[in-house]
């Protein structure tokens, strides 16, 4: 028996089928390539939402700015490859929001701690007490295990399937 | 009816069955016995048979995720839930029929004692050659009489990551050396190594994996690991083929993101079980699960699911007494 997977990406997405006797909006069913298709470099669009918590798909296209959260956050490429880069914080850059991710106000001045190269299927960890930007050459695409915080979008309407 | 039990209970086994070889079991109200084709359950005033291979597939995958969030549906009359502490076993309490004809049964135990029952039950009825966390065409038939009791680990595949996989000291991720080889069904991909390049004194500090090789090394279906976890938020990652061998009742909401290939879901009520629809879910599809649905998925191919829980303690109260909506985007955040 033979088997051929399929992994969707940014150029080649189907999305599903939802058919419900029920409000569709409890399901927020969206897809993450077309969510990234029409989001600009970096916004950090939610798709996953529970309470303090989500996840967000994020076009990574160019470099983008220093961001910082007060926990871990992990990243799983889904399309392309994305650099991600560190520095640790100093005691003075240390983030004073409660949760999520923040754009830091200028470049880190802390050491840099390394840089991280990931492709399709690699998870990789942005460590609390870290800043770190995302690089990438082509039009890439990720999600972020994270909290909501200051840098999440919702735009519900616009990412799921409503009929 | 129910009953709440709260002195520790034991099972009971009989002796072997003198033609069949299987023993059986007495579990508080309840009864459990098999034969060559079925389970048969028992309780005060009633009975309820469930196919062998369905239910040693739903019990040890209970016992193995610890009584999970909410309700695990064996069938539509037979199950579990958890209270984080007790456990529920129940016969009809979410059919319409046992409750109309009042034949409905449910008892609550202390979870240790659900788990040491259901492991004595299920070590009895599994014979070698017969894994129920694998996909059925890769293993053996539960059917027939008693041979030798499989030996293997009844459950695995659980251990959960306590911050992120493959950081010093955490969970290691599947690999050609822990006995895990890439699954037929996963065999025409590529897995390659993230570049983890650290400053010096910064090793161990940054770290990455290949999220999607651990996945296809997977021994078992159905049956996820926890790979990342950011206080409460939960990350679970399975390879599913074949059906999901339980009807799972959501205590909470849970988000399903599929990261390969296609599962098929059917959505029920949960407390009714009236059918709610379908949904069909693709790579990148992201979903929600609310908190007053069953759900049961159909994997056509083996497949990668990505789970999102929120582990937070007490969350199963609060949706149950209606403090929170159990959706999980309000209305006005559209």
């Amino acid at each position: 028996m033979s088997f051929k997977t399929i992994v969707a990406s940014l150029d080649s997405y189907e999305m599903g089928s939802i058919e419900l006797n029920d409000d569709l909006k409890h399901y927020a069913f969206s897809n993450i390539f077309d969510v990234a298709s029409k989001s600009a470099p970096y916004e950090r669009v939610m798709v996953v939402s529970n309470l303090d918590y989500c996840a967000e798909a994020v076009r990574a296209e160019g470099a983008s700015n220093w961001y910082m959260a007060p926990h871990d956050e992990f990243a799983i490429v889904m399309d392309g490859e994305i650099e991600f880069e560190f520095h640790q914080l100093t005691d003075e850059e240390k983030p004073t929001h409660p949760q999520g991710a923040a754009k830091m106000a200028a470049d880190p001045k802390g050491p840099r701690m390394g840089r991280v190269v990931a492709r399709r299927g690699h998870e990789v960890l942005l460590p609390e007490g870290s800043a770190y930007r995302l690089k990438a050459a082509k039009p890439s695409v990720c999600i972020i295990q994270t909290s909501v915080g200051p840098e999440s979008v919702e735009k519900w309407s616009e990412i799921c399937v409503l009929s | 009816m129910s009953t709440a039990t709260t002195e520790s209970v034991k099972v009971i086994a009989s002796e072997p069955d003198p033609v069949l070889g299987y023993r059986k079991f007495q579990f508080g109200s309840f009864t459990f016995a098999r034969d060559a084709y079925f389970v048969h359950v028992g309780w005060p005033k009633g009975t309820h048979t469930i196919e062998v291979d369905r239910f040693l597939r739903a019990m040890v995958r209970d016992i193995g995720w610890g009584f999970f969030y909410g309700w695990i549906f064996f069938d539509d009359v037979f199950g579990t839930q958890n209270h984080y502490g007790t456990v529920d076993i129940y016969a009809g309490t979410y059919s319409k029929g046992h409750r109309d004809t009042g034949v409905d049964f449910l008892e609550t135990f202390n979870t240790d004692d659900v788990r040491v029952a259901f492991e004595t039950i299920s070590k009895d009825w599994i014979n070698e050659g017969y894994d129920p966390l694998r996909a059925p065409m890769e293993t053996g038939s539960p059917l027939g009489s008693k041979t030798k009791e499989a030996s293997g680990p009844l459950i695995r595949g659980f251990e959960p990551a306590r911050r992120m996989m493959g950081l010093p000291g955490d969970v290691a991720p599947r690999s050609d050396e822990s006995g895990h080889p890439i699954n037929r069904a996963f065999a025409d991909l590529e897995y390659d190594k993230p570049v983890i390049e650290p400053e010096p004194g910064f090793e161990g500090k940054i770290h990455a994996f290949n999220l999607y090789d651990h996945i296809a090394r997977a021994d078992v279906t159905w049956n996820p690991s926890f790979t990342s976890i950011t206080k409460a938020c939960i990350c679970c990652v399975t390879s599913e083929e074949h059906m999901l061998p339980v009807i799972h009742g959501n205590d909470r909401n849970e988000w399903f993101i599929q990261l390969t290939d296609e599962i098929h879901w059917n959505i029920q009520d949960k407390n009714t079980g009236n059918p709610r629809g379908r949904i069909v879910m693709k790579s990148g599809d992201v979903c929600a699960m609310p908190a007053d649905i069953r759900h049961q998925g159909f994997s056509p191919k083996r497949s990668m699911l990505m789970v999102l829980e929120n582990g937070t303690p007490g969350l199963d109260e609060k949706y149950a007494s209606g403090e929170l909506e159990p959706f999980p985007i309000t209305a006005s955040r559209w």
